[in-house]
């Protein structure tokens, strides 16, 4: 490939491969069954620059290959709310993708749709929490792969030989034991996104396994995902091994390479105090007022939008509020009936792309509430908006009511918290 | 100017000598850093408002997005990415976004790790640099460090 007999893309793509594969210190590239892309997001022209020029020269994907959320609705144009010259190279972007041979399915959830790989599976993807949720809770095998080398590694097929693609690479490092959280009176779902935010405030680097986290509900897919999603936000993590429920971790000891490896290990202990105080960092209260409601980051499943559609029963959001729900089409397909009562109630479903990564939210001088720890990690940076996190039926309560419940946020607001 | 006993692995070949900025926090330059001016935007971060625009940059954590690698490929594009970027953890989301600067755009920006178990006594002599030249090769790697007070740095 490096010589060109497969075109120039593929060439170039090859170089930026081995480039990558050579400073990892792997021995050989390894052949994948599919990637996911997240370069598709426009975050600048040199993006552009190089899927654009990567197409041009012939570059296609050689194995099944799905994309990451765009910059744009292309279902609702109207939700972005950005310059159009930021538009058309967002657009150029995705049909750049499309181009080189990747499905247009604009989901940061790809592992919500037919055809995830499944245990012991290598692939490539990018976006962190679809690589957290790929690794820990498919038990496929993936790197942590960014913009670039997502795109490059479906081009040619292959990825470079190291890390969690590796046995030795997979290892739970470091125990954190979830017990006493359990004890911790907030909402499960809630629960759930906070020890995600500590795991990757712990892990610094290391592979972690959790334990005693052991109810049903706090280990269900929609829990785990939140969990991941939180810790690829606070942390690098790529990996979590979740005992008793993610296919690598039968019990911790297998998650560990052995009861004596585990007992080695150091053993960080999680409270009810820790995830208090956790909750608190995740919020941002300047003193703004209450502006609306984000939901599905990740893109949210079918069960969510089931979920959020019988906490709504029947009920619409308040008119002052911008109310939002962020998820895939190909998921929104399967559940017309939830979509249409969601619209009817006045929620704005925002479909291929994400409300804090463009410009969507009118009110950016406002407070927002959300479920969703990485929402709430980026949103301030990303938009300049006041955040509170709280668990999806106090996000709907408040929605409904026009006023802020649960959380931290009520506690906050009545005494004019401003800690940032 | 002196060679420091830091051992490095070679992350992205390359040479830059610049002024030296540590991190004191890890930084996602996704969502963290804006590629248009090279300043930090993350406002959890302790250096936030600060640019990394021409300068050696030590990172000693990483984390966060997959994206970093676009943010940090756009800031050398425009012209305001660091010099070079030395790691205290691997990290090849932005080995990717210095790779494809060197392809698109002939940017060079020379990358390595710090090698595990080195982290600390690298970070003592980084705390008390000014300015530093790495350089980069297939296979090995250079740093001589200026400090303060013009005194050879001993992470040792």
């Amino acid at each position: 490939m490096l010589a060109g007999e497969a075109g120039l893309g593929t060439a170039r793509a090859m170089r930026i491969l081995t480039g990558l594969a050579r400073s990892a210190g792997a021995g050989r590239l390894i052949p994948i069954t599919g990637a996911h892309i997240d370069g598709c997001l426009y975050h600048g022209q040199a993006g552009l620059d190089l899927a654009e020029r990567l197409a041009e020269e012939g570059a296609r994907t050689t194995v099944p290959t799905t994309l990451n959320v765009s910059s744009l609705d292309l279902r609702r144009p109207d939700n972005f709310r950005g310059d159009p010259a930021l538009g058309a190279s967002a657009k150029a972007l995705m049909d750049a993708h499309t181009r080189i041979g990747a499905r247009p399915t604009w989901t940061c959830a790809p592992y919500l749709l037919p055809g995830a790989p499944g245990l012991g599976e290598h692939v490539a993807w990018g976006e962190s929490n679809a690589i957290v949720f790929a690794n820990s809770v498919l038990g496929a095998r993936t790197e942590r792969y960014g913009d670039f080398t997502d795109l490059t590694a479906a081009i040619c097929g292959r990825a470079p030989d190291v890390g969690l693609h590796r046995d030795e690479g997979r290892v739970a490092t470091v125990v954190i034991d979830a017990t006493a959280a359990a004890r911790w009176s907030r909402p499960v779902d809630l629960r759930a996104a906070v020890i995600g935010h500590l795991v990757g405030e712990l892990a610094e680097g290391r592979i972690a396994v959790i334990v005693g986290l052991d109810d049903a509900d706090a280990v269900s897919t929609d829990r785990l995902r939140a969990l991941g999603a939180a810790a690829a936000s606070s942390g690098s993590v790529g990996l979590v091994h979740v005992a008793g429920a993610t296919p690598e971790a039968p019990d911790a000891a297998t998650a560990a390479g052995g009861r004596v490896r585990l007992d080695a290990l150091p053993r960080l202990r999680l409270g009810p105090e820790d995830l208090e105080g956790a909750l608190r960092r995740l919020g941002r209260r300047t003193g703004r007022p209450f502006a609306g409601v984000s939901l599905g980051t990740p893109h949210a499943s079918a069960t969510e939008l089931t979920a959020i559609d019988s906490a709504l029963a029947g009920r619409s959001v308040h008119p002052s509020l911008e109310v939002y729900v962020s998820a895939g089409r190909d998921v929104l397909a399967t559940v017309p009936d939830v979509v249409r009562h969601l619209e009817a109630a006045g929620v704005r479903i925002v479909t291929d792309t994400c409300t804090y990564i463009t410009p969507i939210i009118v009110r950016t001088d406002g407070l927002f509430l959300t479920d969703s720890a990485k929402w709430a990690y980026y949103a301030p940076a990303n938009l300049g908006v006041d955040v509170a996190i709280a668990s999806l039926e106090e996000c709907i309560e408040s929605a409904v009511g026009g006023v802020l419940l649960g959380d931290g946020a009520a506690a906050d607001a009545a005494t004019g918290d401003a800690r940032r | 100017m002196n060679e420091v006993p830091i051992p490095l692995h070679a992350l992205v070949p390359g040479d830059a000598c610049a002024e030296l900025m540590l991190l004191e926090a890890p930084l996602s330059l996704w969502g963290g850093l804006d590629p248009s001016d090279g300043r930090i935007i993350d406002h959890r971060h302790p250096q936030s408002g600060r640019s990394v625009a021409g300068l050696l940059v030590v990172l000693p954590a990483v984390r966060g997005s997959s994206s970093s690698s676009s943010v940090l490929a756009e800031a050398l594009r425009v012209g305001v990415g660091p010099a070079g970027i030395i790691l205290g953890a691997p990290d090849g989301i932005l080995v990717a976004g210095s790779l494809v600067a060197r392809e698109l755009y002939d940017v060079v920006c020379p990358m390595a790790l710090i090698r595990p178990g080195h982290l600390e006594p690298a970070l003592a002599t980084f705390r008390r640099a000014t300015q530093a030249c790495l350089r980069v090769a297939e296979g090995s790697v250079t740093l001589t460090v200026a400090t303060d007070g013009g005194v050879t740095a001993d992470p040792r």
